[in-house]
């Protein structure tokens, strides 16, 4: 199954939740912060992202959308 | 004695302490959490000490009602909402003549309000504040070194009259941090009232209560308070003047509200303008007095409170129409800077045209 | 490709205010799935409690009013009694319904009122700063146990829910937590079941969520969630506690 995820990078917190609980680790931090100052997380090998929806499941801040085939 | 640089919420906590406080019930509310924590890492650890972190300001009240009961020095602190809880219990404390010392940080209000700081508890604690016709003793502080000296005085107070005493502070001077000296240490024996509850062995026993079926009783209480009341007013009202001997426009201020208005009357001064501050140091009893002597030679008022106007009604009553009483007020946690009521002293100045006198 | 999960509806899209790794956050947005879906929006009133929640009608799109510290429950049952078409719920914290609300709390259980509470607990005061709460664990740091709460002195964390449970009028009652995607799941049927319940006219129905606070637990969000299970779960059992609605059907 093919999916993909966008993260809001100006809603997430960093809190990286969506990285420890990731199944196929397709999450990564980005390289710098956003405006309120929190590394936000990236999708990151989006090739692998089934579209399970775990990572929105668990993001507090509702900043990540799912999609899958 | 050293100084040491404490927060007011802190610094009430250590006076009190320092005074021999061997009961302290809270509950969180800001801005005054510093003293409740700072009673839970000290207190605590006392001998012959407890520090309760009780379910609700209602049972706060309640227990140090119950600690004055069995004779020691008791205390509770709030903010605003957490003091209208308390209310009930205060009545109680005053119709049995108990002791206690309960601090209000004052906070923006009505209503869950606001966690800045006000003076729109003045009605609640100077009025009674709770049902029945009674007083409590309130102290207004304008500094943590005011808060550590009032914090002793309450207790002295509260034991020497068997009246609740009110520290009505704020979340500004709770918080801000200033250099403090203490000076008493606190007591190796803690101090014990000599009528307490502790068991009728080898003397009759005792009661304490207010409820009554008569009527009359009730009513010779109500007076014979009243008559304490008296000799409290007559020895214990306190007041303090800044630059009112050739003032013109006088202000009048107390708690935070003195501190702001000291600065603004610092600036009216080098700007040439003979303002001064009267400041209430105790709301009840009320110095009227020397309000109405100030008024002899100064006719004008200016009535500066963090409310919609309380003390107003203080000054108002107190100076009749002897003198002309203007009102600045800031409601709901609002801080006014010393330049907007420097704005306010200079305008009425000149509306009134204190500056062509003499 | 098609959206697999995107923002409930009732959801105000708006950034939360809450700590990263915030229960809240979970807790807010499983409301709203559950009052999309059971299409509750147009008649549901919530009561907030003061505490970090409070700012909470910035992120329900439905009707709200502020109670007094603790007095949630009363509250509610004054709307729901002249207003019973309503779906009225209550959001509190452990110190708002077990600490200072306990009275308005268990009555309002005992008198079966068709109100909805959703009880999030996470061990401490939070907005205030992180003291003690009711349901602070033995040995656990706050600000007014610096030294660890001693049972001895400060007494036991408290099960509210297993005390409510002994009232005749509460029906449902159940435990979850929100620190893992299972887990987060189950705390969505058990708020759908809890509206339900009000829906069916059954009686008092409360929810209560273990919640992460990193902040006052002094962990990062990943080491909070996992503390919930290690640690705070032991002490505040998952699981149903109680379920009378079958046999309030049938009557």
């Amino acid at each position: 199954m093919k999916g993909s995820i966008q993260i809001d990078r100006e809603l997430c917190k960093g809190c990286q939740l969506c990285i420890e609980f990731c199944p196929k680790v397709v999450i990564a931090l980005y390289s710098r912060v956003n405006a309120a100052g929190y590394i936000p997380a990236m999708p990151s090998d989006m090739a692998e992202c089934t579209g399970c929806g775990v990572c929105a499941i668990v993001c507090p801040e509702v900043a990540i959308e799912v999609y899958r085939e | 004695m050293s100084k040491l640089l404490m927060s007011g919420n802190a610094a009430i906590a250590e006076a009190a302490i320092r005074a021999g406080c061997a009961f302290y019930a809270g509950y969180p509310i800001t801005p005054q959490n510093e003293l409740t924590e700072y009673m839970a890492l000290n207190l605590s650890r006392r001998k012959g000490c407890t520090f309760i972190q009780a379910e609700s300001e209602i049972s706060a009240i309640n227990m140090v009602y119950g600690a004055s009961v069995a004779g020691v020095r008791a205390m509770t602190s709030s903010s605003s909402p957490g003091i209208s809880l308390k209310q009930e219990g205060i009545s109680y404390l005053a119709a049995c003549e108990l002791p206690a010392v309960i601090v209000n940080m004052s906070r923006g209000g009505p209503g869950l309000g606001s966690i800045s700081a006000a003076q729109s508890d003045y009605f609640q604690a100077t009025r009674g504040g709770g049902h029945g016709d009674y007083r409590t003793i309130v102290l207004a502080p304008s500094s943590v070194q005011e808060l550590a000296d009032y914090t002793h005085r309450a207790f002295d107070l509260s034991d020497k009259y068997l009246i609740p005493v009110i520290i009505l502070g704020d979340g500004m001077i709770g918080q801000m941090m200033e250099p403090v000296e203490f000076t008493h240490e606190a007591p190796e024996i803690l101090p014990v009232r000599s009528r307490a509850l502790r068991g009728a062995k080898g003397r009759p026993s005792r009661i304490i209560r207010t409820f009554t079926s008569n009527p009359s009783e009730l009513e010779e209480l109500n007076w014979s308070l009243f008559r304490r009341y008296q000799l409290i007013k007559k020895h214990e009202t306190t007041s303090d003047t800044f630059m009112t001997d050739d003032a013109r426009l006088i202000v009048v201020a107390f708690g935070i509200g003195a501190r702001i208005a000291r600065g603004a009357i610092k600036n009216a001064r080098a700007s040439g303008m003979k303002v001064g501050l009267f400041r209430p140091v105790t709301l009840w009893p009320f110095p009227a007095e020397k309000l109405q002597e100030l008024a002899k030679t100064t006719r004008y008022f200016l009535d500066f409170e963090m409310n919609m106007g309380q003390m107003l009604d203080d000054v108002q009553l107190s100076l009749g129409n002897g003198a002309e009483v203007s009102f600045y007020g800031r409601p709901g946690g609002v801080i006014p800077t010393p330049s907007e009521v420097q704005r306010v002293i200079t305008r009425l100045y000149h509306q009134n045209g204190l500056d062509a006198k003499k | 490709m098609k959206t697999v999960y995107t923002r409930p509806k009732s959801l105000k899209k708006r950034a939360y205010h809450y700590c990263p790794g915030c229960g809240h956050s979970i807790i807010h947005r499983l409301i709203c799935e559950v009052i999309d879906e059971m299409k509750l929006q147009e008649r549901t009133i919530g009561v907030p409690p003061p505490g970090c929640s409070v700012f909470a009608y910035h992120y329900f799109d439905v009707d709200m009013v502020e109670s007094a510290h603790g007095r949630g429950a009363a509250v509610a049952t004054g709307i729901k009694r002249v207003y019973p078409e309503g779906i009225v719920f209550t959001y509190q914290g452990d110190g708002d319904l077990a600490a200072i609300g306990t009275a308005e709390t268990i009555h309002a259980a005992n008198r079966g009122e068709r109100i909805t509470a959703i009880f999030v607990n996470n061990a401490v005061y939070g907005m205030t700063g992180g003291q003690m709460a009711p349901t602070t664990l033995n040995r656990m740091v706050t600000t007014t146990t610096p030294y660890g709460r001693d049972e001895k002195l400060e007494g036991y964390p408290i099960r509210i829910s297993e005390m409510l449970a002994l009232t005749r009028g509460a029906v449902y009652i159940e435990r979850t937590a929100v620190n893992s995607p299972a887990h987060i799941q189950r705390t969505k049927r058990a708020i759908h079941k809890a509206f339900q319940t009000q829906i069916d006219d059954l009686g008092f129905a409360l929810v209560e969520v273990l919640s992460p606070c990193p902040t006052n637990w002094k962990m990062t969000p990943v080491e909070s969630w996992k503390w919930v299970d290690d640690v705070m779960s032991k002490e505040f059992p998952l699981g149903v506690i109680k379920d009378t609605t079958g046999e309030k059907r049938a009557d």
